[in-house]
């Protein structure tokens, strides 16, 4: 399922945060919109899943022109900043979610509730409580809650920003396994040049509501289209 | 942080459309029968009814009692604040749920109970009455149970501040040279003067409409104890309808006045806090 | 109007204790007179002569036992509408921006600035007889004023802060993610408020609705206007309480009293049990978004 983005723009208040972007994303691509804070990367993930409305333009999931669908229906698996998991409910009940919502008959929820936690590596973990779960584990759920009624499309909202070092290098090798895996259309939010660059086939670099450029890590480097991509990438300290 | 959008979220409409509708028909609508009633009367009806001899001694008596009460509270609030933040004893639980009960207690139990402890045969009254301070039936009765409905306002109001203050500022304080009075006076007071100003509005707010305790302990005499809600309702049972109405846009107008001026006194609390 | 009890801080010692003592004495004896003295003394005196007395004024006076059933039919329509009232309205001003939200939150504090007896009257001018809407309702059979409807409206009026104030605070410390993250996983909007929000917001509702039926139950200035006072007909509890003591029967009225300021304690101690859970819903929130976490 491939996403377009077709002049979008959107305004808060006087404050634009959006100007005439348009963008492609290749069904099954894994791309990331990387750029400094207020660029405008987090308002184009929440308008593509339908978080948001824009002000002009278009998004379409492959052929279909979603723009003024709810979120509900456009059938995206969302994965918050600050994962958003249900904290009265348990592992087990927050993956079968969107299951539970849909009507699934009992004995499918298990069978694909348990899939997901194998895929994310949590099984064993059904009956814990998020509060009980360390930062990269939430993460997980989060994940697979999103992966749970196989979503169109994935996107991430700076995923892994709120973890450690060490956790956010596993998490990051650990979804571009992921994506080989199960080939979702995915979108990543991030101002992490590195791991824009380690997880992502396609970068798109952000800067004040417009698109700078758009390429594969290796294209940003040795082609920067402005000054702007100059100086935000810099020198990254691995080769690719 | 999310952006809210009204589309993204389900049911703005429902929601607020209920609200809307409810608020209507339960607080718009009777106000605006008694600016209606208010309204049919003419200009001399209307002055001769809420300025006379007998309304203006309510309107003494009320605000008078209401703004001792309140400068009371002021004081007492801030005692019991500071204690209650600063210090520990035993049974300190208890005693902080304690000042929460006028807010659960209903207004004619503080009255009754009041009114039967200061009379000469009451546990208080027995020794105060003899010092010559008559708690009830009297102005001061008016005074004392007005302190009680109001005393929580100023005690929650101040108590958060304090707790929040950083002993760090004291501490400053103190390697500078200030001794304790200088401290309290010039360090600890001044973030305390919002939140102690705007529960003694609260305070006063609160006591200028009470009436159910009020009705216990005060004996109602006009001209004396006499406070405005009372006249109110002496007019309502001459079925002064017009009169009754005209009174309680008095009363609603300085309602409205007070609201707006705890409203501000909130903001400014707030950004003096940040 | 809620606070912690926090553990007390080492600010203390730079109080010289004989401060520490005088005041604390001091704001001791403020309480016991102001607070603890009166309470003590409503069961006191409604105890005095002894439990049988204490019964028959409270189950062998018709009238009362009318006061005590009246209050109970009143209280829990009004806190009722309250309560829907207040999720709806909270879940408006605390998800959503639009214009005339202020307004909308200024009128929600009116009710707490109008004198009751204000309150009642208006309502007296609404659906009295000589009300604007007291000719309609005589056509129809209908009685609001001087009956229980009107109790229950003039309640309704005058608690009807209560459970929205305390929502608004919960509900924007808890914020709107995981609703966001229910619909973006389908679900619609009932679903999405029964499963996910309401968990989050069901102690604050509690607490809103204690406090909404404790002034429900005690309220007296508005529904004195509004009832006319007939007794065994439209006398709640408070009105009771006014009778007897008009009448003399001291020990009546303190015994009526006395299951009022029952009530009035037990609210007192759900309160503070409530509070603790809220503080813990909140704290639970804000950790979950706090960043740095290690594994």
């Amino acid at each position: 399922m491939s996403i377009t983005v077709q002049n979008i723009s959107k305004r808060f208040g006087s404050f634009t945060a959006l100007d005439n972007v348009s963008l492609d994303v290749p069904s099954g691509g894994l791309l990331a919109l990387l750029g400094p804070s207020g660029s405008g990367k987090t308002t184009l993930l929440r308008i593509i899943a339908g978080l948001e409305v824009p002000d002009e333009g278009i998004i379409l999931y492959g052929d279909e022109e979603v723009t003024h669908r709810s979120v509900r229906e456009r059938n995206v698996g969302f994965v918050f900043q600050h994962y958003a998991l249900f904290r009265h409910m348990s592992v087990f009940e927050n993956v079968a979610f969107a299951l539970r919502v849909r009507g699934w008959k009992q004995e499918r929820v298990r069978q694909r509730v348990g899939e997901l936690l194998h895929l994310v590596r949590l099984e064993g973990y059904e009956k814990r409580r998020p509060s009980q779960l360390s930062g990269g584990q939430r993460q997980r759920v989060a994940l697979a809650r999103a992966l749970a009624a196989a979503p169109r499309v994935l996107l991430l909202d700076e995923p892994f920003g709120a973890l450690d070092a060490k956790v956010r290098q596993e998490l990051r090798q650990w979804l571009r396994l992921l994506h080989r895996q199960i080939h979702c259309t995915t979108v990543l939010v991030t101002h992490d040049q590195e791991e824009a660059f380690e997880v992502a086939d396609r970068v798109v670099v952000m800067n004040d509501g417009r698109i700078e450029q758009v390429g594969s890590p290796h294209e940003l480097l040795q082609q920067p289209a402005s000054d702007f991509v100059m100086d935000f990438l810099g020198c990254p300290d691995y080769s690719i | 942080m999310a952006t809210l959008n009204r589309r993204v979220l389900p049911g703005f409409s429902l929601s607020l459309g209920y609200a809307v509708f409810y608020l209507g028909l339960l607080v718009l609508l009777p106000l605006a029968a008694c600016f209606l009633k208010a309204a049919s009367l003419s200009a001399g009806q209307f002055a001769e009814a809420v300025w006379n001899e007998r309304t203006r001694a309510a309107y003494a008596l009320t605000f008078g009692t209401s703004l001792t009460a309140a400068g009371a509270n002021m004081m007492l609030g801030l005692l019991v604040a500071w204690v209650l933040a600063r210090y520990s004893f035993p049974l300190k639980r208890l005693f902080d749920a304690l000042v929460d009960l006028p807010f659960a207690l209903p207004t004619a139990v503080a009255g009754l109970v009041y009114s039967s402890l200061y009379v000469p045969s009451g546990w208080l009254g027995r020794y105060l009455v003899p010092l010559g301070i008559a708690g009830a039936y009297s102005r001061l009765g008016i005074v004392l149970v007005l302190i009680f409905t109001g005393f929580p306002f100023v005690v929650r109001t101040v108590q958060p501040v304090l707790e929040e203050l950083e002993p760090e500022l004291e501490e400053a304080a103190a390697t500078l040279g200030a001794n304790r009075w200088q401290t309290f006076r010039r360090v600890l007071l001044p973030p305390l003067i919002p939140p102690l100003l705007t529960g003694f509005a609260l305070a006063f707010a609160r006591a200028l409409g009470e009436y159910g305790s009020v009705v216990f302990i005060a004996g109602n005499k006009p001209f004396h104890t006499e406070i405005a809600p009372v006249l109110i309702v002496a007019r309502l049972e001459e079925f002064a309808y017009g009169e009754a109405t005209a009174l309680a846009v008095v009363l609603l107008a300085m309602s409205f006045i007070l609201l707006g001026a705890i409203n501000l006194l909130e903001r400014w609390s707030k950004s003096r806090a940040t | 109007m809620q606070h912690n009890v926090k553990p007390t801080r080492s600010t203390s010692r730079g109080d010289p204790w004989p401060v520490r003592w005088g005041l604390t004495l001091a704001a001791l004896a403020v309480l016991i007179v102001l607070v603890l003295v009166p309470v003590v003394n409503v069961f006191y005196q409604a105890l005095e002569r002894g439990l049988a007395a204490y019964w028959h004024n409270l189950f062998g006076d018709p009238n009362t036992r009318h006061a005590i059933l009246l209050t109970l039919m009143v209280a829990p329509p009004a806190v009722l509408a309250n309560l829907v009232f207040g999720v709806a309205c909270a879940w408006a001003v605390t998800r959503f921006r639009f214009p005339g939200r202020a307004i909308l939150l200024t009128l929600i504090d009116l009710p707490f600035s109008v004198s009751p007896v204000v309150a009642g009257l208006m309502f007296v001018l609404l659906f009295g007889m000589q009300g604007y809407f007291g000719p309609w309702l005589r056509a129809h059979g209908l009685k609001i004023i001087f009956a229980t409807p009107g109790l229950i409206l003039v309640t309704a009026f005058v608690t009807l802060p209560f459970v929205v104030r305390e929502l608004v605070p919960v509900m924007e410390a808890v914020g709107p993610e995981e609703d966001e993250a229910a619909v973006s996983l389908g679900a619609n909007g009932w679903q999405m408020f029964w499963r996910v929000t309401w968990p989050n917001i069901r102690w604050g509702v509690l607490y809103g609705v204690i406090l909404c039926n404790a002034r429900a139950m005690g309220e007296f200035g508005a529904v004195y206007v509004v009832s006319g006072h007939i007794a065994g007909r439209t006398d709640t509890m408070p009105l009771r309480v006014e009778k007897l003591f008009q009448e003399y029967n001291t020990p009546g009225a303190f015994a009526v009293a006395s299951v009022l300021t029952f009530l009035a304690l037990v609210t007192l101690a759900l309160k503070t049990w409530l509070e603790h859970r809220e503080r813990q819903e909140i704290a639970e929130a804000l950790a979950s978004t706090k960043t740095k976490e290690k594994q």
